[in-house]
């Protein structure tokens, strides 16, 4: 594993164009080592589903700020599952209320970040959870 | 400002103080080896005479009222009136929002703000597949001239000015802001209000774009044209810093990249054969209120200073109030904690200070607790109250300016002015905004100063009280929350869909084909939109038209 670089896919679901987090925490993970493919603004879930297969990637972090966060994560895990994919990480973070955190962790989420939050803890966390699911392979 | 004689025994004196401030260092350290406002300029330990050496009050400060406006645009600011207290609001569907507005007029706000939702500012009716999940959830769902007329029930449109948060799809959300009026007696030359209508921002920070540069300018300056023949006293753009800010910029880039905009637009109404004098005194600017109070306060006086060269030096506008830099400030949502919300009440009235003793024309106030939701009614009157207690309570409105002349304000305004002129005339040798936001250059330089800021925060070198100090353990899952009905979208989808029913089909479909073959031409647009809105044709309709003849934007991404 350790050879290997960490493919993530950083993406800005739906509509939103809050993308100072998405772009900040993509260049922490290109920092601390990790391979980073940024989407830009308005994706849907298909298309981020699209790169993420097509990048072969070990995670799909999730940025929204627009309170539609139970829409698109759900939307994402769903299709991940209908393409055989379920084995790439979902994680996000944005304006999400703490009630709708225990939510999406039940959907199959793998963490979500609130405001206040350092990259140091997304990237322990993903590296964390990356090697974790390499070890059940 | 001081005699030579003066100035030289100063100079001594700041000899005699640097030597013993520095002998003192030794049992004394400071608690940091360099100081810096919160946008990032060296500051120095003490300002004294000799740090405005050069400065001439006249030239570079004149009288509040006059160029080049450093001490305000009035003269006599609050003493006359308070600035207009105006809390950005607006969820869910238009019978939510008008309840909200009311509250608000009957707490005391004196103007209206609009928040749309996404699906609005990016031209999608409600029932579009790109809508869903979004639908009510940031602001109110506006699909046609129907939904206006609830969203302005019983708020009389003659007596309160409404600001409108509407960029890409600024011309038709115009359009039936004037036909609910019409409908109800009052003529577009009576109304005042803002839309913002600025497309550049949108590319650089805020994401809302639709159609590329060039058919967006256009859009622009036939509001521009349209406004100055028909709609007067509307501010028919608000060049917007804020959201540049919000996205992480210093605040000299702030003030640069605003202005910078500002020129292409100026620029652009020019090409067309407008008059600056004219429709120079309806544009209007928005700024952040950040943390930094002293360099906050700086920065609103210089950005009045410099928009005013611009316009007299740069465009040679002699109409006085065409040169006046009028903003609306709002406090800066970056800065509030998710973690200890309560706290943010205190961060708010440091920032409204800053942004009222910077000399602001209108102020939203944020509700404590933005970093999880939108505000309730609760917080939201918590915020206007915090407006109310600086304007009636403090004292700090008796004065016009009070921070004139405070050596360490002059020297700030005069460092962010000259930085911010850096920027500009290197956007000047890109050839300008357009070119330069296509090169990435200010979304570049944003977003280096966010990741800037965002390393300070982990390094402690920047502290968050409540964050990265001063943290408790907290459950706040029980807080109330604003929480908007999923079921919105849905029944504004139904909504829609009945409202298409009842009119008249044939009349929308012709007046679509109008727009189009204006569009496709070079007539203003703005007369033909507003046909089409009367028809209630929907937003998404006359959007998907513009798109067809138009096309789509597409993000230069930059990382």
């Amino acid at each position: 594993m350790a050879e290997n670089k960490i493919r993530v896919v950083v993406a800005k679901p739906g509509l939103d164009g809050h993308d100072r987090g998405a772009k900040v925490i993509a260049r922490a993970f290109r920092d601390a080592g990790m391979e980073v493919i940024y989407t830009g603004l308005r994706q849907t879930p298909e298309q981020i589903v699209e790169t993420a297969i097509q990048e072969d990637a070990d995670a799909i972090g999730l940025s929204i700020l627009s309170g539609a966060h139970e829409h698109y994560f759900r939307a994402i895990i769903n299709l991940l599952k209908e393409k055989n994919s379920a084995d790439i990480t979902v994680f996000g973070g944005g304006v999400i209320p703490e009630a709708d955190m225990s939510v999406l962790l039940g959907i199959g989420v793998g963490a979500v970040f609130g405001p206040g939050t350092t990259t140091t803890e997304c990237i322990d966390w993903l590296k964390n959870a990356v090697e974790e699911k390499s070890k059940k392979k | 400002m001081f005699e030579k004689k003066q100035l030289e025994e100063i100079k001594a004196g700041r000899e005699r103080f640097d030597a013993s401030a520095v002998k003192s260092l030794a049992k004394n350290p400071e608690r940091k080896e360099k100081f810096t406002t919160g946008g990032g300029i060296p500051l120095e330990r003490l300002y004294a005479p000799d740090s405005l050496e050069g400065l001439d009050y006249e030239k570079d400060l004149g009288f509040p009222g006059e160029y080049p406006y450093t001490r305000g645009v009035q003269p006599t600011m609050y003493r006359g009136r308070f600035w207009t207290m105006r809390q950005y609001a607006g969820f869910a569907t238009a019978e939510a929002s008008n309840e909200r507005y009311r509250y608000l007029l009957s707490q005391g706000t004196t103007g209206l703000s609009v928040a749309f939702d996404l699906p609005t500012q990016i031209g999608y009716d409600s029932d579009h597949s790109m809508a869903q999940g979004e639908v009510g959830k940031v602001g109110v769902a506006v699909d046609s001239l129907a939904d206006m007329e609830v969203l302005f029930g019983s708020i009389p449109l003659d007596k309160v000015t409404t600001s409108m948060t509407i960029n890409a799809p600024a011309a038709p959300l115009l359009a039936m802001y004037i036909a609910v009026a019409e409908k109800n007696g009052i003529k577009a030359d009576a109304l005042g209000g803002t839309i913002q209508n600025d497309i550049l921002k949108e590319y650089i920070a805020r994401g809302t774009y639709i159609f590329p540069p060039k058919p967006s300018m256009r859009l622009i300056t036939d509001i521009f044209e349209f406004c100055s023949k028909n709609v007067p006293k509307w501010n028919s753009i608000s060049i917007s810093g804020y959201h540049i800010r919000e996205a992480g910029s210093t605040a000299v880039q702030e003030v640069a990249f605003t202005l910078a905009d500002g020129i292409a637009y100026v620029q652009a109404a020019i090409d067309k054969g407008q008059d600056p004098n004219v429709f120079g005194k309806r544009l209007s600017f928005f700024f952040n209120s950040h943390n930094d109070f002293i360099e906050e306060v700086s920065k609103f006086r210089a950005a009045r200073k410099v928009w005013g060269r611009i316009m007299k030096e740069r465009f040679g506008v002699a109409d006085k109030s065409a040169q006046m830099l009028r903003f609306h400030t709002q406090t800066a949502g970056c800065t509030l904690t998710a973690q200890q919300p309560e706290n943010n009440i205190v961060r708010v009235a440091i920032q409204t200070m800053a942004a009222v003793m910077g000399g602001t024309q209108s102020l939203h106030t944020n509700s404590l607790d933005e970093a999880l939701a939108l505000p309730t009614d609760k917080s939201v009157r918590i915020a206007l109250r915090t407006q109310q207690i600086v304007a009636y309570e403090s004292g700090i409105t008796s004065i016009v300016d009070p921070f004139a002349g405070s050596y360490a304000v002059e020297s700030l305004t005069k460092q962010i002015e000259e930085g911010a002129w850096e920027y500009i005339k290197k956007i000047d040798d890109l050839g300008g905004m357009l070119t330069a936001i296509e090169k990435g250059y200010p979304q570049q330089h944003i977003q280096d100063a966010a990741y800037e800021y965002q390393r300070q925060i982990e390094s402690k070198d920047r502290v968050v009280v409540g964050v990265n100090m001063f943290h408790v353990d907290e459950d706040d899952s029980a807080r109330q929350l604003l929480r908007v009905d999923p079921s919105v979208g849905e029944n504004q989808a139904k909504k829609l869909a009945k409202m298409k029913e009842a009119r008249d089909n044939v009349h929308v479909k012709g007046t679509l084909d109008d727009i189009r073959k204006a569009a496709q031409g070079s007539d203003n647009l703005m007369p033909k939109i507003l046909d089409a809105v009367h028809t209630y044709a929907t937003e998404g309709e006359i959007c998907g038209v513009l798109r067809e003849v138009f096309g789509e934007y597409k993000e230069n991404v930059v990382l």
